[in-house]
């Protein structure tokens, strides 16, 4: 799904995901690897305020990719 | 002599709960656990199967290092001959640590290894050069015929039997290649296969061309404050009530919901209806999937330029990889019509 909505749009897709080989093999361009398989963009466990930043903290990487030239599949893991 | 086998197995199969328990550490069990009791059973004395590894399939996933080496210690304290894995068919996660498990005891402990799955799980594509990968169906329906194709399998491998084909063999392609003496010359074969190819008839090539599924990375946002971004997920996140009816695995459509109103996704307005991970999270704050909340706030702060109000869901358990791509072009289409320039697609 995110490389055909990349291919047909041709826009930037950033992906954020836990299994990082599985967004390689599906041909994901721009991956963020995310906290856990059932909360990806989040930290529930780390009560309120700790979920919130931590969902700020992968957005904020996903803009970073979004925002990157990138010439093959690259992981932003800061 | 008997052949000692280890089988590993994740929680479901176990027979310890199904997502709640997905992650759970890898456990060492003496003899049969689950499906190993077949195996057993169709190893008729050849082989016995003399331990069961269990691990939860969201341990596996998230932590594949450590829970590669500590699953490889409790395979190794057995002394088997083989490992045996699954089978998987097209569960993501399960299929994944089937093949990494099996790669790794073929690398470290230096046994033959075999694993099952259906041709589309992910595991297939990562590990099919590195373990011996039986065909099966998606779904475990399909245990009654994979058990037997595991067992001849492994007990040629165990006996250091010729292999055919993988086809004959009926595993999925390792991509090597045997060489041995044809009675007609290259020339001749090739010539066949074009002759065949004119008339429109079946031929099967001798070299099969690898499909990369890579594209090129698209031009990054150039100016991220006047960007439009659209928010997108295979993870199962529908408006409450799941009005499209959309399946809670094997999804054939996916949603496209208006949020142009809504600020926080809640239990009360959006829900979780994905069939593959515990739900209790996204179920009680769906914005841990679908992270709606705090990108309005920083559409409000202004580090991107806006919303696109449509988000697009669908569950991406068991999705056929057609269906995920048709999925994807047709939301392609409809964000580029809508002028979207980025798009933050997230899945579990």
């Amino acid at each position: 799904m995110v490389r055909e909505i990349e291919n047909t749009a041709g826009i930037p897709v950033v992906q954020i995901a836990t299994i990082v080989p599985i967004m390689m093999t599906v041909g994901a361009n721009r991956i963020v690897p995310g906290v856990a398989i059932p909360h990806p963009v989040g930290d529930p466990e780390a009560g309120y305020e700790g979920d919130q930043k931590k969902r700020r903290e992968l957005l904020n990487r996903a803009f970073k990719a979004m925002t990157t030239q990138v010439d093959e599949q690259t992981i932003f893991s800061e | 002599m008997t052949f000692r086998v280890v089988h590993y197995i994740n929680q479901f199969y176990a027979g310890m709960g199904g997502e709640d328990t997905a992650h759970v550490a890898p456990s060492s069990r003496e003899g049969v656990v689950g499906p190993g009791l077949q195996l057993q059973n169709l190893l008729e004395g050849e082989g016995e199967v003399v331990g069961t590894i269990i691990c939860g399939d969201s341990y596996y996933g998230e932590n594949m290092e450590k829970a590669q080496a500590e699953c490889i210690e409790m395979i190794k304290a057995f002394e088997p001959d083989i490992l045996i894995a699954g089978p998987g068919f097209n569960a993501g996660r399960y299929g994944v640590a089937c093949g990494d498990i099996c790669a790794a005891a073929g690398e470290q402990l230096g046994i033959p290894t075999v694993t099952a799955l259906f041709a589309e799980n992910p595991g297939v594509e990562m590990y099919q050069k590195k373990t011996f990968i039986v065909e099966t169906t998606d779904s475990a329906r399909g245990m009654r015929k994979a058990l037997p194709n595991m067992v001849t399998l492994s007990l040629k491998l165990l006996k250091n039997e010729k292999l055919g084909p993988a086809k004959e063999e009926g595993y999925l392609s390792r991509g090597i290649r045997k060489g041995f003496f044809h009675e007609q010359t290259g020339a001749e074969r090739a010539m066949d296969m074009l002759l065949k190819k004119i008339r429109g008839e079946e031929f099967e090539t001798e070299l099969e061309m690898p499909v990369f599924k890579k594209i090129k990375p698209a031009a990054p946002v150039k100016d991220l404050s006047k960007a439009t971004i659209a928010i997108c997920t295979s993870g199962g996140i529908v408006p409450f009530g799941n009005p499209d009816h959309i399946r809670v695995s094997s999804a054939e459509k996916y949603g496209k919901y208006n949020i142009s109103e809504l600020t926080d996704l809640t239990p009360e307005n959006y829900e979780s209806i994905h069939g593959g991970y515990d739900r209790v999270y996204a179920n009680d704050n769906p914005d841990v999937v679908l992270p709606l909340d705090v990108m309005r706030e920083m559409e409000k702060e202004g580090v991107f330029g806006k919303l696109h109000e449509f988000v697009y869901c669908t569950t991406g358990t068991g999705t056929a990889v057609a269906n995920a791509e048709s999925f994807g072009q047709s939301i392609g289409k409809d964000l580029k019509e809508a002028g979207v320039d980025a798009v933050i697609l997230t899945a579990t």
